[in-house]
């Protein structure tokens, strides 16, 4: 999933301080599950502004409202009028429900969130990159652990020599990404693929080849 | 074993000597006084000088500008290249320009990463990583081709090698990592600095078993001690560093204004233990910023004169 963390309030505040009507708009599909920029969220944050415009004492409308994805057409027909209301749009989706909102409608939309990384929950309130989007997945090679997410220097034929006790030069607190690609393939009895020259990367799928689009016929809609 | 490239270095090695190497790193300015006066310092003693590119990160006059200062001084030097900062074009761009002054040694890596260093919050690139690089460099040698396929007119000539480092972990893999660096293309290895001579030792030995060290050329990494504070530091804050507790302790019992000798003497005596490891072909010594004391340190390992080839 692609997970998120809400900006610092005064960020955000700074952003939306000069419109009257604000609506915060939540998301509540990916970022939702870190609990970041749901619906319920969106609802918390909206509170915490109005506070800050008291505070503030500036006179400034916020609304909260949120759907399922905003990064899909069909969702946002419900919620046509709220959006309407607004000056602007304070999205808590991540950058691509931000910009998809942005594309819609002909007014500010600002994010409330970083788009943090494609990652998974590790545990309750812990979670971590596993995914670069690079458009030609190889983790089949490795293991099923892909080295260029999780090393710092995305190296196909690790580790480096900075490689400690299991952990990655930038950090005790990371994981040697190579590391875990050796014990996994110890544990799958497959070290012996270790010595093949991981060739040349093609990175014209990743973000080098420039932005990306995906077509499938067999399920456009032509009508 | 004859040589396949002019590289003195790789001469030397045909040759069946112990090669010499030291290494320098670039100023943090323009002003080529200090690197000319470093590479004048060692040049008798040595075979050929690496100079290292932007080392742990820190922004520096290029590695290959220096290599050309040295090469019109009449030195040898060896080419070091990250894949840290460039891309493949500027990769092979920069070999191409190596070649054009006929630099013929190159030293191939990854890097330290850009946190460690003065640019903290840089991308990196790592297009390639070191053993692709090394395979590109072997490419545009030996076939005469860029990684695109087109032809390169006068193709360079260079003795290509990489680092090695028997003390990161994982340990079991690292022979295995030594074997693929060969098949990648590297004739000369590099190792990281040999504290712990047990597990160097012990390494060699699982290289020896392949029979690694007859299709490279190993070269066994050396930097003296300074002090007792140093060796704390490396043992402690230098990644994949091993530093035994034993050269800590016995720096430390040393006093303090001899530590440095006692650092000296214990390289040196590296050095010998190391000459009796089957399979060492050379040294490579770093002296950080200490290159004055490189000479003694060769002439009192029996390494000096260096041999005319």
């Amino acid at each position: 999933m692609i997970v998120g963390e809400q900006k610092p309030l005064e960020e955000i505040w700074n952003s939306i301080k000069d419109h009257k009507k604000v609506l915060v708009f939540g998301c509540n599909t990916c970022v939702a599950v870190c609990q970041q920029g749901g619906n319920k969220e969106a609802e918390i944050l909206a509170s915490m502004l109005r506070m800050k415009a008291t505070q503030e004492g500036v006179e400034i409308e916020i609304k909260d409202s949120g759907i399922e994805r905003q990064c899909e057409h069909e969702f946002f027909e419900k919620t046509e009028e709220e959006v309407d209301w607004a000056e602007a749009v304070l999205s808590t989706a991540c950058g691509i429900g931000v910009q998809f909102m942005a594309e819609k409608y002909p007014k500010p939309v600002y994010p409330g969130l970083n788009t943090t990384f494609l990652g998974a929950v590790e545990e309750l309130g812990v979670y971590t990159e596993r995914c670069q989007a690079c458009g030609n997945c190889g983790v089949g090679n490795f293991g099923g652990i892909c080295p260029i997410a999780r090393c710092a220097k995305r190296i196909l034929n690790g580790p480096c020599g900075g490689s400690t006790m299991g952990k990655c030069e930038i950090s005790k607190d990371v994981d040697c990404a190579w590391q875990l690609i050796v014990d996994r393939l110890k544990l799958l009895d497959k070290l012996d693929t270790y010595e093949a020259l991981k060739p040349i990367k093609d990175w014209s799928t990743d973000r080098a080849g420039g932005p990306r689009k995906l077509v499938r016929e067999d399920v456009k809609d032509d009508s | 074993m004859t040589a396949k490239t002019p590289s003195k270095l790789e001469k030397v090695l045909a040759a069946g000597h112990y090669a010499v190497t030291s290494e320098c790193g670039p100023p943090r300015g323009s002003d080529p006084s200090g690197i000319v006066e470093k590479a004048e310092l060692i040049k008798n003693h040595v075979d050929a000088i690496n100079i290292t590119d932007n080392q742990t990160s820190v922004c520096r006059t290029c590695s290959l500008a220096v290599c050309i200062r040295l090469k019109t001084m009449g030195l040898e030097p060896v080419l070091q290249m990250v894949t840290r900062d460039r891309n493949r074009i500027a990769l092979m761009s920069d070999i191409l320009g190596a070649a054009h002054w006929d630099i013929h040694n190159i030293l191939c890596l990854s890097g330290d990463h850009q946190s460690f260093g003065d640019c903290a919050k840089g991308q990196n690139v790592h297009d390639l990583d070191s053993m692709q690089l090394l395979q590109t460099v072997r490419m545009m040698c030996d076939e005469g081709k860029f990684l695109g396929g087109d032809e390169i007119k006068r193709p360079p000539q260079m003795f290509a090698g990489a680092a090695a480092n028997p003390f990161a972990d994982p340990f079991e893999i690292r022979v295995a990592r030594l074997a693929k660096k060969i098949k990648a293309g590297a004739q000369f290895i590099q190792t990281q600095c040999i504290y712990n001579l047990d597990k160097f030792e012990e390494w060699m030995q699982g290289v020896r078993d392949r029979g690694l060290h007859e299709e490279t050329a190993i070269m066994a990494g050396l930097t003296p001690m300074k002090s007792a504070g140093m060796a704390r530091y490396m043992k402690n804050r230098v990644p994949g560093m091993d530093v035994p507790d034993e050269v800590v302790k016995r720096l430390a019992d040393t006093p303090k204004d001899k530590q440095a000798e006692e650092g000296i003497k214990m390289c040196i005596e590296s050095i010998e233990r190391l000459k009796e490891c089957e399979g060492i072909r050379g040294f490579h010594i770093m002296a950080i910023e200490w290159e004055e004391k490189v000479p003694g340190i060769v002439e009192a390992a029996g390494l000096y004169p260096r041999p005319e080839v």
